[in-house]
């Protein structure tokens, strides 16, 4: 049935693949740069970076942003740093170490070759962005700090206080607004990009819809360029920024470029808890926390709603430190997560929901003194206080897992151009390099990676048969119909005049989807999860209510649409998380587990990436297999106890 | 508890007016925007056209949130923004009055949106380093004393919002401008363009129409990230001495 996918890897030791690369890749001449055109969707880290650095090079660049500024994008929430193989602390650290770090944390289900390239572009980023003046932590002699991050023996992780991403992302938002002031980005605030366009096979443009008047545009380039993010919002409650979503790579999915690895979702497990049905996003507590946190539930479920302090230690239950005593509560995320999902299931958690574990610093305070527990995390106490109101010096804090990062998203080749020709994805809208499960600090150096330094090398492969095409009409047939169908799904979303609102569809959409495909999931639930989001589209579709008009500023509008991909990015996540019969990293099947309730792969079966074909509406998608060749590497298996 | 909500409208059916809500049930746990969620879903089952507000993160970083609660720009607490707010800091029958954040170099696009776009043309103007991907040095060939980094750091996290535009009589700019001169003038990196950056990005903050600085202080106090109005005395003796000292200035 697997149609051949061609990763395009270069041949050679991995050591060399990417230097040989870029030594034989096709150029494309200064005065031809000039008369190529490409659009960028999004101005994260990944967008902002790819923009800045293909303007600087000299081609004409349209960078698209559904924010009032391309500053907003949510790169900007990142808090704790971003890796790179400087190996400045003289502790070990190299590129094949940092290759090997991330391809053993993504439970051996990403592409050597990319991830072996994002380790040697690694020590690059830093120095672009200190030559920025991003501010980066230092140490008294004047040079840069470092700090050690889950699953890693070496301290690689730069950072910029609690605000690294954003600290990151100004520099890039800066970078480009020098190519703005230079006039070879042209930047549009507040578009949204709602279809790409195909000419002979080729991606050409997009569809974009101006969010202030309402107003359709037709855009051409030789390459269009996603770097649109995760999707994790699909789980309504998530710790992504509100208008996150996976319109534009739905969108292009639905045109023809494959989807990898949908199912694989992270689930962060230091998250504030949900408080209430009205509650519109999650926050995330730096992962630093289990340093000096300890996790328990009381042992008797009588004890639920009893003020923690009162509950004698011989009824507390530290199940991360009974279950996993080397590694205790540093295991890494996705097992701290499952660990504190079972409690719960086992009707121990704590609070009003039932859905939640301590994080209890008591002993910490005890035995270091209350000042350098807060000299260590003082800000993590105070955002604590704000949300809930109550003070972590003095009760434990409450934490529960909430999905964070998306390690899947469209597939791409070794030059980041998904299954369409000249259709780019870039940063977490691909399904990038982080195989099942990602490493701290890995997500902003990925981004950064391939905006700055990947990118900008791999597009010329496709741009240099491009020079002689000219400047591409948006007057066709092509661009006709595409601009069409947007209005009619526009028009469509409108007039649905139904009693429920877009906002109560996508919680209910979440649920289907926590329940049956968050952190663990079974066969059975995901066939009814199958079943249940297409009766819930079929609902949609029935009963919705858009307010507003279509030639206006309309946020309900916008949100309409995005609910409607995202019902059916879940189906598709369901049949992923179905297929794969085994457990690795963030995808944990129940069926799938050790004795001792940890993740089983299977290798031997397994060792692909799912690539997803669209076939329309209500229609099977059709599976695609890259296999995963393990050269360099020996595959093991993970264990934490 | 009950509560009542004097909201600014603009555009559509409202030329321009407060319009007064009652929410019957909000929960203190609740942020302040997921109370206005509740209101706007309120409105979207009565057939009515919900209130636009900006907001994203949630989280207190995106800078994309504003509004001016009972005339404070991110409303009562100090060092926060708006989606960080929680009701339980208000009281049964409280009336809470809700605005854009109003200046004439920020017009009102609809309801509580307002066009923050001058503080994009603000930077584009010069408020980069100009170094091109590649072009960079060895990370550690740039030694920074720590304390001088912490400075750079304390204005460069001025998050974009405009509290300070709004909290300002004379909406001036001068604070949001000054943070990020001040951001790359106290770097080694900001140094090849220092001049040229303060008078560019002084002259581009003059012609989006901002006013100017008369020592209120209300920036800083409003201000979500607690910048500093010393950024402000820094860009003044960086634009005074871009004019008075360098030959470029006068030529």
């Amino acid at each position: 049935m697997a149609t051949a996918l061609d990763s395009k890897i270069p041949t050679g030791n991995i050591t060399e693949k990417w230097e040989s690369y870029k030594g034989h890749v096709p150029l494309v001449a200064p005065n031809n740069k000039r008369r190529i055109d490409i659009i960028i969707i999004g101005s994260g880290l990944a967008g902002a970076s790819a923009a800045a650095s293909l303007g600087e090079l000299g081609y004409n660049v349209k960078c698209f942003t559904f924010h009032d500024s391309p500053r907003r994008a949510h790169s900007i929430a990142a808090q704790g740093g971003i890796n790179a193989a400087k190996n400045y602390q003289n502790d070990g650290d190299s590129v094949y170490r940092l290759f090997y770090d991330t391809i053993k944390g993504g439970d051996f289900r990403a592409r050597e070759s990319n991830v072996h390239r994002l380790a040697e572009v690694s020590t690059a980023i830093i120095d672009q962005c200190v030559a920025q003046g991003v501010p980066f932590a230092r140490e008294y002699g004047g040079l840069l700090d470092n700090r050690s991050f889950g699953g890693t023996q070496v301290s690689r992780t730069f950072y910029a206080r609690g605000q690294t991403g954003q600290q990151l992302l100004i520099g890039a938002y800066q970078a480009l607004s020098r190519q703005v002031a230079l006039g070879t980005v042209k930047l549009y605030n507040r578009h949204e990009m709602l279809d790409t366009v195909m000419v002979d096979g080729k991606c050409r443009g997009v569809i974009v819809r101006n969010l202030l008047t309402g107003a359709l545009e037709r855009h051409s380039a030789h390459a269009v360029v996603l770097c649109t993010g995760g999707y994790g919002n699909v789980f309504y409650l998530s710790t992504n920024a509100m208008m996150c979503n996976v319109t534009a790579g739905w969108r292009a999915h639905r045109r023809g470029a494959f989807f990898g690895n949908p199912c694989y979702t992270q689930i962060h497990p230091t998250c504030i808890p949900v408080s209430g049905e009205y509650q519109s996003k999650l926050t995330l507590m730096s992962e630093s926390l289990r340093n000096d946190g300890r996790c328990w539930v009381p042992k008797k479920a009588e004890d639920r709603l009893k003020d923690p302090r009162q509950i004698p230690e011989e009824d507390r239950d530290y199940y991360l430190e009974r279950r996993y005593p080397a590694f205790g509560n540093l295991v890494p995320r996705d097992i701290a997560s499952r660990a504190a999902k079972t409690v719960c299931d086992d009707g121990l958690g704590v609070g009003k929901s039932g859905l939640a574990v301590y994080l209890d610093f008591a002993d910490a305070i005890k035995r270091k003194g209350r000042p350098a527990v807060e000299a260590a995390y003082g800000n993590l106490f105070d955002m604590y206080a704000k949300i809930t109101g109550e003070n972590p010096y003095e009760v434990p804090m409450r934490i529960y897992p909430a999905v964070h990062y998306t390690m899947g998203g469209l597939w791409v080749d070794y030059d980041l151009m998904t299954s369409v020709p000249g259709l780019y994805a870039c940063g977490e809208a691909n399904f990038s390099d982080h195989g099942a499960n990602r490493l701290g600090a890995s997500a902003l150096m990925q981004g950064l990676a391939d905006g700055y330094f990947v990118l900008p090398y791999t597009i010329g492969s496709y741009l240099s048969k491009e020079i002689r095409t000219g400047s591409i009409p948006t007057n066709t047939p092509e661009f006709e119909q595409a601009e069409k169908e947007v209005r009619e799904r526009i028009d469509q979303l409108i007039n649905l005049g139904g009693q429920q609102s877009v906002e109560s569809f996508h919680r209910r959409l979440g649920k289907i989807m926590w329940d049956k495909c968050g952190m663990a999931r079974n066969a059975e639930g995901l066939k009814q999860a199958i079943e249940e989001i297409r009766a819930l589209r079929a609902e949609f579709w029935k009963d919705a209510f858009v307010p507003g008009r279509s030639d206006d500023f309309n946020p309900e509008l916008e949100k309409a649409w995005r609910v409607a991909d995202f019902m059916e990015l879940g189906e598709l996540m369901c049949h992923d998380a179905l297929q794969r019969n085994e457990s690795c990293g963030g995808h944990f099947r129940e069926e799938y587990q050790t004795d001792k309730g940890e993740a089983q792969r299977d290798d031997e079966n397994y060792m692909y990436v799912a690539a997803w074909e669209w076939k329309g509406e209500g229609e099977q998608p059709i599976l695609h297999k890259e296999p995963l060749v393990y050269e360099e590497i020996k595959v093991v298996q993970r264990s934490y106890e | 508890m009950k509560l009542n909500l004097k909201i600014w409208r603009q555009g559509g059916k409202f030329k321009g007016e407060f319009v007064t809500y009652q929410l019957p049930d909000v929960n203190p746990d609740m942020s302040f925007l997921e109370m206005l969620d509740v209101l706007n879903e309120q409105l979207v089952m009565q057939r009515e056209e919900p209130v636009a507000f900006e907001h994203d993160c949630r989280e207190g970083i995106c800078g994309t949130c504003s509004l001016v609660i009972d005339g404070q720009a991110h409303g009562p607490m100090k060092g926060t923004t708006t989606c960080q707010v929680h009701m339980r800091h208000y009281h049964e029958g409280d009336t809470i009055v809700i605005e854009p954040f109003r200046a004439q170099a920020f017009p009102v696009l609809k309801d509580l949106v307002v066009d923050r776009s001058a503080f994009d043309r603000i930077i584009q103007a010069g408020g980069y380093v100009s170094v091109n991907t590649g072009q960079a040095q060895d990370a550690n060939a740039i030694p920074i004393e720590k304390e001088q980094a912490s400075h750079a750091f304390d204005a460069a996290a001025c998050i974009g919002c405009g509290a300070c535009v709004a909290a300002c009589p004379n909406a001036s700019a001068m604070l949001f401008t000054s943070a990020k001169i001040s951001h790359l003038a106290l770097l080694p990196q900001g140094q090849v363009e220092r001049e040229k950056r303060v008078l560019s990005m002084i002259a581009q903050m003059d012609k989006e129409g901002f006013g100017k600085c008369s020592n209120v202080k209300a920036c800083e106090a409003e201000c979500p990230k607690e910048i500093s109005v010393e950024n402000i005395a820094r860009m003044n003796r960086e634009y005074l001495s871009a004019v008075f000292a360098s030959d470029k200035a006068m030529a």
